[in-house]
């Protein structure tokens, strides 16, 4: 579906932080804002949900845990018990120090790759994807802000040259 | 005036402690024998008293009989636990008062670290840390006297190898002596302690020289001081806890021993900063500390459990991989007698503050923290209550009326001492060229 939306640009990030301040407090709906680099409070600011990857982050760590254990416990125990230094594998509690870093490794492995892997779907992001960004200066020194336009186009405009936009576009945007 | 009370307690249990010290070889024998009448084999005093034999290994460290035990058995060990028996209340009071002196250390610590790096976040904590590290000179001088009642006055065997007599019968200790004899432990313990007093002294009159002064040139001289201080301070540190720790166990030896102590005090003392900063803001002081630097404290908090565990796990698992006997048994006895308390410290200073302490969230609410910290400070008791009592009582240990009393009573000094020094100064500090980052900290 094609909207139409209003594309403020600002080239200082304490300038973006007060107009976005600005445009919620004159209730708004931002769509996006593109940064060529992270703005600290941004988030906050926009009124964006916290992120979750945290506690996707923990089940991951879970997960590569329960992997370690299975795993050592296959390998060393049930499959091919071997006497390393006088300490026969035939209990995985009785030689479980010895797998604990490997438990620690796979833990910080899973949780790392996974969220990683997590973050990179969530964010629509994979190899030979178009840039979202709608003006390549967002990665140079420029800052975007995306609203969305519902027949009041004037009142926006006059609002985002108040808050030190030096440039306004209108355009048509395939959402996706 | 709770800190009165609290020494007033203690000192009372110390008295008992010392008042219940057997007199004679045959009291201690009377002792463990209405011990286990009492209690029975519920106490697993069964199992550990036929752990004797390795236990008698062990003690070959501690005991002044390691050759008479073939031909005596029994008088050997009656001695040997009368020799346990009168060391307890004497490690009780040496494990509470290094604990705590090891707070106001880790504090000082953390405190040169944050100067030399020129923190931003943390000028505002400065004073509460300074208050802490004022404990460092009573509580530092209590150890040394300690330490000195057991080398020059000999009142006491918490160390075997001041022993004249023990060291005749020990190639190992004969071996040792160029390094561990009382006239050199007692040099050094001077210096060590001469140097971290003297950097607490001039650190904290440059900091409140700079409330007054005009430029930043007592900022700088801290910072030059805190950087130097740091060496110092490793290399102490480390030998510090050769000397002070791992000399009761004069056989045994671990190369990282001196990193473990570390990440111990390091972690108790965040833990102090942090309860005393919550307790000071929840009495109307220090309001411009807000939820981001309890929530750094905390991430301190939680980052340094973790790295202790590291630590004393990267200790016992290659002790327990490798199982050389004469590192060996050094686990081996904390397994078959301290049981409890050596397991469930990891519980404690590991799993706690982990699951407690995980979710950022959760750093951000105070009673939180508190709850955790209180954990973590038990935790860390009972650390330092296994580096030294295995060596001392053996399996004679009970964390009864002497360890408490001594709890109480260096808590009570300790509280006395910090909230004295936290009134002789305005709890912010007011020309930090910091200060203002550290107001508008948040993350």
């Amino acid at each position: 579906m094609a909207s139409k939306v209003i594309q403020a640009y600002y080239t200082d990030d304490d300038v973006l932080m007060h107009a976005v301040k600005k445009v919620k407090a004159a209730k708004h709906h931002i769509e996006e804002v593109y940064c060529p680099f992270p703005v600290h409070g941004l988030d906050k600011a926009m009124g964006l949900a916290p992120t979750r990857i945290a506690i996707t982050s923990f089940m991951y760590g879970c997960v590569g845990l329960t992997v370690a254990i299975v795993m050592m416990n296959y390998i060393m125990i049930s499959d091919w018990p071997q006497d390393i230094g006088g300490k026969p594998s035939f209990s995985y509690i009785e030689n479980m120090p010895a797998f604990v870093p490997i438990m620690f490794e796979l833990t910080v492995f899973f949780a790392a790759h996974l969220m990683v892997i997590t973050f990179y779907l969530r964010s629509r992001l994979w190899p030979f994807k178009n840039a979202e960004n709608p003006d390549p200066r967002t990665t140079d020194d420029h800052f975007v802000m995306e609203i969305e336009v519902h027949g009041n186009e004037s009142e926006l405009k006059d609002l985002l040259l108040d808050t030190g936009a030096v440039e306004i576009n209108v355009s048509e945007k395939n959402s996706h | 005036m709770a800190s009165y009370i609290l020494m007033a307690v203690g000192a009372i249990g110390i008295g008992i402690g010392f008042a219940s010290m057997p007199g004679s070889v045959e009291e201690a024998k009377a002792m463990v024998a209405s011990h286990d009448d009492g209690h029975g084999s519920s106490h697993g005093e069964e199992a550990s008293h036929d752990d004797a034999a390795s236990d008698h290994e062990v003690a070959a460290t501690h005991g002044d009989k390691a050759e008479a035990h073939g031909e005596d058995h029994s008088a050997s060990h009656d001695k040997h636990v009368y020799n346990q028996l009168s060391n307890r209340p004497w490690s009780a009071l040496y494990v509470a008062a290094f604990f705590f002196m090891m707070i106001a250390l880790g504090v000082l610590a953390f405190y040169a670290i944050q100067r030399a790096a020129q923190a931003g976040w943390s000028p505002l904590l400065f004073r509460v840390m300074e208050g802490i590290t004022s404990y460092l000179i009573p509580g530092g001088i209590i150890v040394l006297i300690i330490l000195l009642c057991s080398t020059v006055l000999h009142l006491n065997h918490l160390f075997p190898w001041m022993d004249a007599e023990t060291v005749a019968h020990d190639k190992l200790l004969q071996g040792k002596a160029g390094y561990l004899n009382g006239t050199f432990f007692m040099i050094r313990a001077v210096i060590f302690l001469g140097g971290w007093i003297l950097y607490r002294q001039f650190s904290r009159k440059f900091s409140l020289a700079q409330d007054e002064a005009g430029d930043n040139s007592n900022f700088k001289k801290n910072f030059r001081i805190s950087a130097a201080f740091l060496v110092f301070y490793l290399i102490s540190e480390s030998m510090m806890s050769w000397d002070w720790i791992m000399s009761v166990d004069p056989h045994w030896f671990s190369t990282l021993f001196g990193w473990y102590v570390f990440a111990s005090m390091f972690v108790s003392g965040i833990t102090v900063i942090a309860i005393i900063t919550i307790y000071l803001k929840s009495k109307g002081y220090l309001e411009e500390v807000n939820d981001s630097h309890i929530h750094d404290l905390a991430k301190f908090m939680f980052g340094i459990s973790i790295f202790w565990t590291y630590l004393w796990f990267s200790q016992f698992m290659l002790i327990w991989y490798s199982n050389i006997p004469e590192e060996v048994t050094y686990y081996v006895q904390r397994i078959a007698d301290y049981k409890l308390p050596f397991f469930g410290m990891v519980a404690m200073n590991f799993v706690f503050p982990l699951l407690l302490l995980m979710n950022s969230d959760y750093k951000r609410i105070n009673w939180f923290v508190i709850m955790a910290g209180i954990v973590i400070l038990f935790g860390h008791y009972i650390d330092i209550f296994n580096m030294i009592m295995p060596a001392t009582v053996g399996d004679q240990w009970y964390i009864g009326i002497p360890e408490i009393g001594s709890i109480l009573f260096f808590a009570g000094l300790f509280i006395f001492c910090v909230f004295r020094s936290l009134t002789t100064a305005p709890l912010q500090p007011k020309r930090n060229p910091f200060i203002d980052e550290s107001r508008h900290f948040h993350y």
